[in-house]
């Protein structure tokens, strides 16, 4: 149909190009900017370099870890606690919401407390946990879980309800019964929703887990950040910081 | 001869916290076997509401449904329902929405399989059966949610505004097209429309009911000269006008049962 590309769309075409370029490197730049005066600063002595470290002291404090393998250990470890517990964060999501939606009285005399769960600051509980189920992975893990499942059900909750009730009842008039409303129209109409859920959860549990981890753990992100400020090592603080973002 | 369905004396109310509102008031009325009824009335007259009813899918506060000579209690195998919009899933293919009822009804064997493939084939969506719902015309979409409600074999079709969600030219030819079809399989059928022109283009009998509750103001024959003749041709006909403006003169009587 369009053999003949017009000068305006050359135009602007370029210019789209020349904007995208120009943001990819503003990013760069931002980051080696403040990268550099972060370095200048702490050699210069405008800041306290033990307190605030400097990124040439990461960068060595990553090398000497990276070299005895003790950093790859420790992120594994968070790594694998963030996944499992992302993993029952969906599951027990799901299932929640499915059993919710299963009995409007169930779910109706739920609600509130679900709320209250839900806004209960998470990590007042770890301590508890601690106390509960002792020392261990198992508390970093229920830790993270409770710090998701709750906002995780009652979102998925909530999709469930505003399905159209036009599509439940066309599977009615197909002779279908609830379950069959749940099995063609509910999960798979809220594939969409359950993904961008995940993906809210998934940041949820790395919270959870450096949480848990910051309160009961041998090993792991969260356990070296705590370890770092005890023995007062700011560089291993702050690369265990700069790692979970980089994880996230 | 037993018709195919028999309305009896329905009444419906529906109950919320703030109080009842009776939707229908003592309907009775019959359809014989291969006959096209449609049901027009003011909005909120309870016209939906009269096909959950005959479908099964609510239960009466009094009165019964039959169908040939039989109480519907629940839903019925041989009773098809159509709504207002196509409702075709977009996560499957048009093959597998239009096999939804089997597939509930635990009915998709080969010879469901085929069957589904067959009624694409006649209504010439063979080509579109691996693909998804967005990809077809409004039409298509309709014939594709009638495949799905033929594909379970119905005696009685019920059609609840099937074309009111299309613009007005795709809706004639629809219109035209589904009935077609359903006149063409010989089956009965139950059409609810608020369109006066749709309901005389379309019906056999044309049943008018009063503002809420809905009672029966009135049934009404269409006798067109010549019996075959399609919606679209119909509207051309001069008995059309001539029915267009009886059933609009029983909408606006005042009040009182004729």
């Amino acid at each position: 149909m369009k053999t003949q590309i017009t000068l305006a769309q050359q135009e602007f075409v370029a210019r789209q190009k020349k904007r995208r370029r120009l943001v990819g490197v503003g990013r760069i730049f931002l980051l080696a900017a403040i990268l550099a005066l972060w370095e200048a600063s702490a050699r210069l002595g405008l800041i306290n370099d033990f307190i605030f470290s400097s990124p040439s002291r990461i960068g060595l404090c990553f090398y000497g870890m990276a070299l005895d393998g003790s950093i790859f250990l420790h992120t594994g470890i968070t790594i694998l606690e963030t996944l499992l517990s992302f993993f029952l964060v969906v599951l027990l999501g799901i299932v929640g919401a499915v059993l919710l939606w299963s009995s409007r009285t169930v779910s109706e005399i739920l609600d509130p407390y679900l709320v209250m769960l839900n806004s209960l600051p998470k990590s007042a509980l770890a301590p508890i946990l601690i106390v509960w189920l002792g020392n261990n992975m198992k508390t970093i893990i229920v830790a993270a879980v409770s710090v998701a499942v709750f906002g995780s059900i009652l979102t998925l909750h909530n999709g469930f309800t505003s399905v159209d009730p036009d599509q439940v009842k066309l599977i009615y008039s197909l002779g279908g019964n609830r379950f069959d409303v749940l099995k063609k129209v509910l999960l798979p109409g809220s594939v969409p929703l359950i993904i961008s859920n995940m993906k809210v959860n998934i940041g949820l549990c790395l919270v959870g887990v450096i949480i848990g981890e910051f309160l009961s753990a041998q090993a792991g992100l969260g356990y070296l950040i705590i370890y770092g400020s005890q023995v007062f090592k700011r560089a291993h603080k702050h690369i265990f910081s700069k790692r979970e973002c980089f994880i996230c | 001869m037993i018709p195919k369905l028999q309305v009896k004396d329905l009444s419906y109310s529906y109950h919320t916290m703030d109080g009842e509102t009776e939707a229908l008031s003592d309907i009775s009325f019959e359809v014989s076997a291969g006959e096209f009824l449609a049901v027009v009335g003011p909005s909120g007259c309870g016209k939906s509401t009269l096909l959950s009813l005959i479908c099964g899918l609510i239960k009466p506060d009094s009165g019964e449904v039959l169908l040939d000579g039989h109480s519907v209690s629940g839903v019925e195998a041989g009773i098809g329902y159509m709504l207002q919009k196509d409702h075709l899933f977009e996560w499957r293919t048009i093959f597998s929405n239009a096999a939804l009822g089997l597939e509930i009804q635990k009915k998709l064997t080969n010879e469901g399989k085929k069957r589904v493939s067959d009624l694409l084939s006649v209504y010439g969506l063979e080509s579109f059966a691996d693909s998804r719902p967005s990809e077809l015309s409004g039409g298509m979409r309709q014939r594709a949610a009638l495949i799905r409600t033929l594909a379970l074999q119905p005696d009685l079709l019920l059609l609840d505004e099937p074309f009111s969600a299309l613009d007005y030219q795709t809706r004639l030819s629809v219109c035209d097209d589904i009935s077609t079809i359903i006149r063409g399989r010989k089956k009965t059928a139950v059409l609810i429309t608020h369109d006066l022109s749709e309901a005389v283009s379309v019906a056999d009998r044309i049943l008018i009911l009063t503002r809420r509750p809905g009672r029966i103001k009135g049934i009404l024959t269409m006798d067109f000269a010549d019996k075959s003749l399609s919606p679209l041709k119909r509207r051309n006909c001069p008995e059309f006008s001539k029915y267009f403006n009886e059933v609009w003169r029983i909408l606006e009587q005042p009040g009182g049962v004729l």
